[in-house]
């Protein structure tokens, strides 16, 4: 890295507050403490679809499904999309409820390095399922300058 | 305007789960980038999407910068009624863009 560059991030992190330029385990944790409020995540019942081996970090499609008949009764009202080490921890929150009748939510996202996933369902009984899966990327995305 | 795609089905049985597929096209700048000279791009993501069927919420997204370029959002509603689905995105800058499809159910 040049001085110049340094300076330039040391400037603009000051002023802007950008977040730190890689996520961590920990803060991976942080973000699913304050998603689940803390309280017990079971695993199962959810199926966060990915490839193990990523060949291309810039777009990697992913499909989470959850288990639930999506009734008025028992549904699915939240499902939290988290991972260890890009630079956000915080992929995305769907928000979902008995009128979306099936609860499957499809997307793409970037992932800079090889890590652990997770997707945690938020469930109309107040209960948390997730997932937790870990892949291999072989081209990293957000390293291009 | 940005550019969107939108699949779903122009009609469906009362009561049947239909699969809607959204595409906008949209740069999702991370903000971890730099240019040519070194400068930091700002981030310019989209930051929320929602569905509507005739007023009611039936889906929403809270997005962040780990998802890629050009936001692709596929998920499932109950058809209802023949009625107006509107879907809008928000994000940095402003960024605001609203598109509505017909739904009929038979």
């Amino acid at each position: 890295m040049s001085v110049q560059r340094r300076h330039v991030l040391i400037a603009a992190a000051g002023t802007l507050a950008l977040p730190t330029a890689r996520a961590t385990p920990e803060a991976m944790a942080a973000a699913v403490r304050e998603f689940t409020g803390g309280a017990p995540v079971r695993d199962g019942g959810v199926l966060f679809d990915i490839a193990p081996l990523v060949e291309n970090g810039n777009t990697v499609p992913i499909t989470v499904s959850v288990d639930s008949p999506m009734t008025a009764a028992d549904h699915v009202k939240e499902i939290g999309l988290f991972n260890e080490m890009n630079p956000q921890t915080l992929i995305a929150i769907f928000g979902l409820g008995p009128r979306a009748g099936r609860a499957s939510v499809s997307t793409r996202i970037r992932l800079s390095t090889s890590q652990k996933l997770v997707a945690i369902a938020k469930m109309s009984d107040g209960s948390l399922r997730r997932h937790q899966v870990e892949v291999l990327v072989t081209i990293a995305a957000c390293t291009e300058g | 305007m940005a550019r969107v795609l939108i699949t779903l089905p122009r009609s469906a049985r009362l009561g049947e789960v239909v699969e809607i597929r959204t595409l906008l096209s949209h740069p999702m700048e991370s903000g971890q980038r730099t240019d040519a000279e070194g400068r930091l791009i700002p981030r310019d993501i989209v930051r929320q999407f929602s569905c509507r069927y005739d007023g009611e919420l039936v889906f929403s997204a809270r997005l962040d910068t780990p998802i890629a370029v050009n936001p692709y959002i596929a998920f499932f509603t109950v058809a209802q009624a023949t009625g107006t689905l509107v879907f809008a995105w928000e994000g940095d800058n402003g960024f605001r863009q609203t598109e509505s499809r017909t739904l009929t159910v038979a």
